[in-house]
């Protein structure tokens, strides 16, 4: 090639999240086109905040054509919860909320017991039910594939059956940006459209648009406490262990799940950029800093993906 | 370079693949320590003591328990440069179907040998499912350099070795770096261990490779994806470009309707105006007119349009363990934004991808097999083919019954065989034939020499005793063409006649040695296009010789006279010509003479014509 012709093609170079954002948007039209009741998870995380900016400018000028569904574990953090419902107002969404707490009472499922123990695992029974309950045949999920093994071999498109279960062993080969969303009767597909976008994407996405998002992010002074080498945040749902000392640190979370098993890391970055600097010099993934439900065992993702997890 | 580079890596443990992709997550610090602690667990659970790199790519259960990698898995890291996303590829059982997969969206194809064994086997399988799948750059690490004393000698003949095979393939940018994944050497940081090796390091090769041009600028297409309806009352469509370049002002066409119309308003995400928008942006655009337009719909220019067929070719790659590709199965064909059912006509060979050989006895296709089948659709495909479109060239077969896809497809063009003239089975075969035939085709501007090598190359081979015939653009006018003169569609039909001539004599065995000046790459193509459909090699020539020494040269005074003004429409001077972009030869003034230039063409008919027996 001529270098005046290289010169030209220059003028179409897209930059990284400008073609991490082309291609979410077009995995969001494509279920917008081709299913007849998508649903969109939003937990007021940072995940499901960019999915759902990516999902209302694909669609903009016009309002967003499917609800977006929240499950709610009752141990969320107030501010989340907050925020949530401010996001929901703002952009004049559909909410539905699908409660833990309703299955537990109708004796559905048991409330785990005992220290350490969390309703992490319970929200497959309340996120199957309430995808059957919507009889939804598309959910979008905000999960990435660098966050974790079993993650990292997932499909855009991943086919859950007639039980809302995934297999790994028999997912569908996935080429070009052709996707197959066939399915029967009772089945649904989960949709991943940050499938290609790392933590670090996702945070200097949040920069460019500037998503507003919970205050939790964000360096804050507040009581925690240590539990297996991670610090968790005194809350009402979840008490000091006999033997823990709480004390107060400046903290922030990484990522927002249930508080019963969400730690938080020490932090000063109190602005987007002071976060994306932070983050670019950590050394510990978000899950591993963060999340107890992955400590569980090396597969613990796995398997609970294969119930019908997120 | 800034964006995203979509790399796909292909081999097995033994290359020291996974120790590579390791050595490049870890050094450019895209691995979190709880990430390695996690690696050491694993590796522990199964029995070994050593951290492995190796064991950072392999996600499931299952894969661990059994010591190898099932699937796909996508990797992430970046430099201050650029992102990238790693396509991981198992190379121990179903290597095809994965590598296909990765190798659909991957800008760079990495593989790796090792340099105490050189290429293999699994490498020249997975340097051609590269070529098939459309990928430009190819990088090839020599991997395991300290194993073999860092030694330059060991590294050029590897390099040699990769450049000879690869020449029968379709890539276009070939780089290697001689490296050692378990040292480090050359991965991230430059070598210290190899003084006399001046390049750089993978790293550096995946910041600077450029892919901007890689994608189709030039073939405006728009596969309606969704239409908006804003509140304003506006439809707007929705889509992702497909090729080319649309703005604001711009006439266009929908297909399959055949409606003209004109681009309004071309918006990002979010509803940016945008002066113009490029292959792959997410778009919405106004239409100036109120048409019923809809999903699988596709807008183009006027005068650039994709072919439309229900009857069409296509290699096809089978990914199923349950079943196998059958004729007169139903499927549905996922193209573009349109679903339509699809019936197989005809598998016409199983290639064979590590001879290259075509099988040509077999009707199905199993799982892993790659194979050239003839389709037809229940509404009409609007396409490009794959080599100059991977967007609106490709396309999946799902399974009706369990909705599985079974297949990815990658469109060659329009069957011959829906022509309504009826075509007669030929009771002997080129195969069946005392010798291989093949087209040699010479191209280039007038006096750059095409045809005095062109006669030297069939004195060559009529001493070889090898039958050759040598069709001359300038005799063929006096007969054959007699009736064409120089226009566009006159010099169009000039090559396609000369075209299948040389298909014909090719066929029957012979070397047929066509040289004329065809200025056309799109002339060139189709007759290229029409030798593979009919499984006959087609090697394209391109005398470089520049147009000054060429004009010095005039044996027939004819640059003088077109410079004069004399005579119009000539090419180099008034019109245009069109280099091949991917010769199988190109011959510049400095490769010698006539007679030595002849003879390099002869080194290429004969390996082409080894590989087709």
């Amino acid at each position: 090639m001529t270098a005046a012709a290289r010169l030209d093609a220059a003028r179409y170079d897209l930059s990284d999240l400008a073609t991490l954002e082309a291609e979410s948007v077009h995995v969001i039209r494509e279920v917008a086109a081709t299913f007849d009741r998508p649903v969109l998870l939003f937990s007021g995380g940072k995940d499901s905040a960019v999915m759902l900016r990516l999902a209302v400018k694909a669609f903009a000028p016009a309002a967003l054509p499917f609800p977006v569904l929240h499950v709610d574990t009752g141990h969320n953090f107030t501010e989340v919860i907050r925020y949530r419902d401010a996001t929901v107002r703002e952009l004049g969404l559909r909410l539905l909320v699908s409660r833990v707490q309703d299955d537990i009472d109708a004796g559905r499922v048991r409330e785990p017991t005992g220290p350490g123990t969390s309703r992490n695992r319970l929200q497959t029974t309340a996120l199957l039910r309430a995808i059957t309950e919507g009889a939804f045949d598309a959910v979008f999920g905000g999960a990435r594939r660098d966050e974790e093994k079993a993650r990292a071999k997932e499909r855009v498109f991943s086919f859950r059956d007639e039980f809302g279960q995934w297999d790994p062993s028999a997912q569908r080969p996935e080429l070009w940006n052709l996707f197959n969303g066939r399915h029967r009767p009772g089945e649904h597909i989960r949709v991943f459209p940050l499938s290609n976008w790392t933590e670090l994407d996702v945070w200097r996405y949040i920069a460019a648009e500037r998503i507003p998002l919970p205050t939790l992010y964000f360096a804050h002074r507040r009581m925690v406490f240590e539990r297996d080498g991670m610090l968790l945040a005194d809350t009402q749902h979840l008490s000091v262990a006999p033997g823990h000392d709480r004390f107060e640190a400046q903290v922030r979370f990484r990522t927002v799940g249930d508080a019963t098993c969400t730690g938080c890391v020490h932090s000063t970055a109190t602005t987007v950029d002071e976060v994306i600097a932070e983050l670019a010099a950590s050394r510990v993934s978000e899950r591993g800093a963060t999340r107890a439900d992955d400590r569980i065992s090396e597969a613990g993702m796995e398997d609970r993906k294969k119930e019908g997890y997120f | 370079m800034t964006g995203v580079l979509r790399v796909v890596t292909a081999g097995s443990v033994d290359d020291g693949k996974s120790t590579l992709i390791g050595r490049l997550l870890f050094d450019s610090k895209a691995l979190f320590d709880d990430q390695l602690a996690a690696i050491e667990r694993a590796g522990t659970d199964s029995g070994e003591v050593v951290p492995d790199l190796a064991l950072v790519t392999d996600g499931l259960r299952a894969e661990r328990a059994q010591g190898i990698t099932i699937d796909v898995a996508y990797r992430y890291f970046s430099s201050p440069e650029r992102t990238f996303i790693l396509a991981d590829c198992p190379g121990h059982i179903q290597y095809t179907r994965n590598m296909v997969t990765g190798a659909s969206t991957a800008d760079l194809a990495l593989l790796l040998v090792d340099a105490r064994n050189g290429v293999s086997e699994q490498t020249r399988r997975h340097a051609l499912i590269a070529s098939l799948l459309g990928i430009k750059h190819v990088v090839l690490c020599v991997n395991k350099m300290d194993a073999v004393g860092w030694s330059r000698e060991r590294f050029a003949e590897i390099c040699e070795e990769f450049r000879r095979f690869t020449a029968k393939l379709d890539v276009p940018d070939l780089s290697f770096v001689p490296m050692s994944a378990l040292t480090g050497d050359n991965v991230v940081h430059r070598t210290t261990s190899m003084p006399w090796y001046e390049g750089t390091s993978l790293l550096r090769r995946l910041e600077d490779v450029h892919t901007t041009s890689d994608r189709n600028l030039i073939d405006a297409r728009l596969p309606v994806q969704y239409v908006i309806r804003g509140q304003d009352g506006v439809r707007r469509y929705a889509g992702t470009i497909a090729g080319g370049v649309f703005k604001p002002g711009d006439e266009v066409v929908v297909l399959p309707a055949g409606t003209s119309t004109v681009v309004t308003e071309v918006c990002g995400p979010g509803g940016a105006e945008l002066a113009e928008a490029a292959a792959p942006q997410a778009v919405t655009v106004r239409l100036a007119d109120e048409l019923p337009v809809g999903r699988g719909d596709l807008l183009c220019r006027p005068n650039n349009r994709p072919q439309v067929a229900q009857d069409v070719d296509a290699l096809v790659c089978w990914l199923s363990d349950r079943g196998e590709l059958a004729p007169d199965r139903r499927y549905l064909l996922l193209h573009t934004t349109r679903a339509t059912a699809a019936t197989v006509r005809a598998v016409d060979y199983h290639m064979d991808v590590t001879t290259l050989h075509r099988d040509k006895s077999v009707n199905t296709l199993s799982l892993n097999q790659i194979g050239r089948v003839s389709l037809r659709t229940r509404q009409p495909l609007l396409f490009d083919p794959y080599r100059s479109n991977r967007a609106t060239g490709s396309f999946v077969l799902v399974d009706e019954a369990t909705n599985d896809t079974v297949a990815a497809g990658m469109l060659i063009g329009p069957s011959l065989s829906a022509s309504p003239v009826v075509w007669h089975p030929p009771g002997v075969t080129s195969g069946d034939r005392p010798s291989q035939g093949v087209t040699v085709w010479f191209t280039g501007l007038s006096a750059s020499g095409k045809s005095t090598i062109a006669a030297a190359l069939e004195r060559l081979l009529a001493r070889a005793d090898r039958p050759a015939y040598l069709l001359d653009g300038d005799n063929l006018r006096h007969g054959l063409n007699a009736d064409l003169g120089f226009a566009q569609r006159d010099r169009e039909e000039n090559v396609r006649r000369v075209g299948e001539v040389a298909k014909l004599f090719a066929d029957f065995g012979a070397v047929a040695v066509a040289s004329l000046i065809s200025p056309y790459r799109a002339d060139r193509d189709r007759v290229r296009a029409a030798h593979e459909a009919a499984g006959l090699p087609f090697v394209e020539v391109f005398v470089d010789t520049p147009i000054e020494l060429c004009a010095a040269r005039d044996p027939k005074g004819l640059y003088q006279r077109a410079m004069a003004g004399e005579i119009t429409g000539f090419t180099g001077i008034d019109d245009p010509y069109e280099p091949p972009s991917r010769p199988e030869l190109v011959l510049r003034p400095d490769h010698g003479d006539p007679d030595a230039m002849a003879e390099a063409v002869l080194r290429v008919v004969d390996e082409v014509t080894a590989r087709q027996r």
